[in-house]
């Protein structure tokens, strides 16, 4: 297979990725910084997919139409999470998640 | 592969057609005549659930990424049931002048997420479940969102949209851990070449932690709630029945045929998780004051009860599964439906305004009565013989400990849907509800899912019937 770079870099890579977005999801405060951590996360997913599929099985191609699917439907999720949240910014006039909060425990 | 083929996928086809002739409707049918955009919606999705119910052929296509079995049939009609009461449940709603413009569009979704899900539960692939699960979920959070003007709806939907895109992410980083180490995603590939290895059961985790969000169970319930309140009452109905039921078909589908070889790792992770999902649903529900939080709740402990049937992994759980979706699918939307009657009379949605309704509205506080019944469990409705096979189906395989606690948890909950009998028959109110007639299409509904709670719970036919095409592992 390819020499150079190892499969496991890719993998660290894609796992530093995930949590970042995790952590991202649940800290940050705006909106739309929030969609973002969310596209970190299936960006890691796809870094998992592709290495896998290069690097165990390159003679599939499994793993690189997953990951092209994965591309289509997040940019689906993302028009329609923006929609919504255009709609938020014209009810309350701010994208904080601090202040989007009518219905609590 | 001749065009015949394509007639094992029917039912999707068709659900596809019917969004297809609404988009046209909406386009040709004149101004005036735009009210008959729920009636044609009604009558041809009527057309489509008895569709379903004809023979049809078993096979698979796409060189096996889709899969139709008897077993997948009859979970797909158990939900075309519950999506035709929905809609015809929608339609004085859509009446309402606030919402006259937007009528197929609201339908096109609806069938949409249908569309989704019985593409869903087909899945032979990991890819075709991903993108049924997805179709299945982005339409539903525009729907969440539906009402425009009102901030809570807004709310909703991007509580929804957030929490279900970072469920599918950690879906699918457990989906790659799977792929890594089987080199397939063919679901009988994955079963074969899985074997215990820590990456595998890693990768198993978080897909199971994926699927959670999108049943609520509870570590991962706290969306459930606020988005239930917030969205419209009908979204609110077909979320908590129609999503909740088609993540379980597909759940225990998946369980039964992708992981068995790791069958006690789910037990044991079923068995914490059920329990939580039992006690802390029951508990939060008994302190709700708004009828809608109020039924989330009850729904989040009732997918607790659910997941009692898919411990065991025998043929029976799987039957017991299928049957209780079909009887909450009744009980549950006969509750909504008297709640979505009184909000679209009054807009009040609390448990206070619904004192002394009987004296007002006495087939509407029958109806929730029996439905609450249904829910809890009480002999003579469906609810009482769903709750027994599915505790039977746990006994069966020893989890003794599991069916004592969930049956302390019925008692619990018997309690809080007695609360709404009490303030239905007992409470005395300065102001009830005033009397009203519903109209058609609500009385019809709502005379659907009486109907079926009856038949459900009397004609072991059914049972029968779902039993001989269920398996186990």
């Amino acid at each position: 297979m390819s020499t150079g770079i190892p499969v496991q870099y890719f993998l660290i890579l894609a796992t530093i990725m995930f949590f970042a977005g995790v952590y991202g999801f649940l800290t940050r405060r705006n909106l739309i910084t929030i969609l973002m951590s969310v596209e970190l996360i299936l960006n890691s997913v796809n870094i998992n997919f592709l290495a896998f599929n290069r690097y165990l099985y390159p003679h599939k191609l499994e793993g690189m139409f997953f990951s092209l699917f994965v591309i289509a439907v997040a940019a689906c999720e993302a028009a329609v999470a923006i929609a919504i949240i255009i709609n938020i910014y014209r009810r309350f006039t701010t994208i904080n998640v601090e202040d989007v909060n009518e219905m609590k425990f | 592969m001749s065009l015949g083929n394509f007639l094992i996928m029917r039912q999707e086809l068709l659900m596809i057609a019917v969004v297809l002739i609404v988009l046209m409707a909406e386009i040709f049918i004149s101004h005036e005549n735009r009210k008959y955009i729920s009636t044609i919606t009604a009558v041809l999705f009527a057309l489509v659930t008895i569709a379903g119910f004809l023979p049809s052929p078993s096979g698979s296509l796409f060189g096996g990424m889709y899969v139709a079995s008897g077993t997948t049939a009859i979970m797909k009609n158990v939900l075309n049931i519950g999506i035709l009461l929905v809609i015809i449940q929608s339609i004085t709603w859509l009446r309402k002048i606030e919402n006259s413009e937007k009528v197929s569009e609201y339908y096109i979704l609806l069938i949409s997420t249908a569309t989704g899900m019985n593409y869903m539960i087909s899945a032979g692939h990991f890819l075709m479940f991903y993108i049924g699960i997805e179709l299945a979920t982005i339409p539903i959070a525009a729907l969440a969102a539906f009402d425009r003007m009102k901030n809570q709806s807004a709310e909703a939907g991007i509580k929804l949209i957030l929490s279900s895109a970072l469920s599918s992410g950690i879906l699918l980083y457990g989906l790659s851990m799977i792929y890594g180490t089987t080199g397939s995603l063919y679901f009988g590939e994955v079963a074969r070449l899985f074997t215990n290895n820590s990456l595998q059961t890693l990768g198993f985790i978080f897909f199971f932690a994926g699927m959670a969000f999108k049943i609520s169970i509870v570590p991962f319930h706290l969306w459930t709630a606020d988005v239930y309140e917030g969205a419209p009452v009908n979204i609110t109905s077909y979320l908590s029945v129609i999503s909740k039921g088609a993540a379980l078909f597909i759940f225990i589908i998946m369980l039964f045929t992708v992981f068995p070889a790791i069958i006690k790792t789910w037990q044991h992770t079923i068995y914490v998780v059920s329990v939580l999902t039992m006690t802390i649903g029951n508990l939060f529900a008994i302190r709700q004051q708004n009828l809608k939080r109020f039924l989330a709740f009850s729904s989040i402990s009732q997918a607790g009860y659910i997941l009692l049937g898919l411990i065991g992994g025998n043929e029976l759980g799987m039957a017991s599964v299928i049957y209780y979706i079909l009887v909450y699918i009744f009980s549950n939307l006969a509750a909504f439906g008297v709640v979505i009657a009184i909000s679209n009379q009054t807009g009040k949605e609390n448990m206070d305004d619904y004192n002394g309704l009987y004296h007002t509205n006495p087939k509407l506080s029958l109806i929730m009565t029996l439905a609450l019944f249904s829910l809890a469990g009480i002999p003579p409705v469906a609810g009482f013989f769903g709750k027994f096979f599915l505790f039977t189906a746990a006994a069966q395989q020893g989890f003794y400990l599991l069916v004592l606690i969930a049956v302390l948890n019925t008692i619990i909950s018997l309690f809080y849907y007695l609360l709404v009998v009490k303030a239905m028959f007992i409470n005395k109110s300065e102001s009830p509800i005033e009397k009203f007639k519903s109209d058609f299409p609500t009385s019809l509904a709502l005379g659907i899912c009486v109907a079926g709670l009856v038949v459900a719970g009397f004609a072991s036919v059914i049972f029968e019937a779902i039993r001989n095409l269920s398996f186990g592992i």
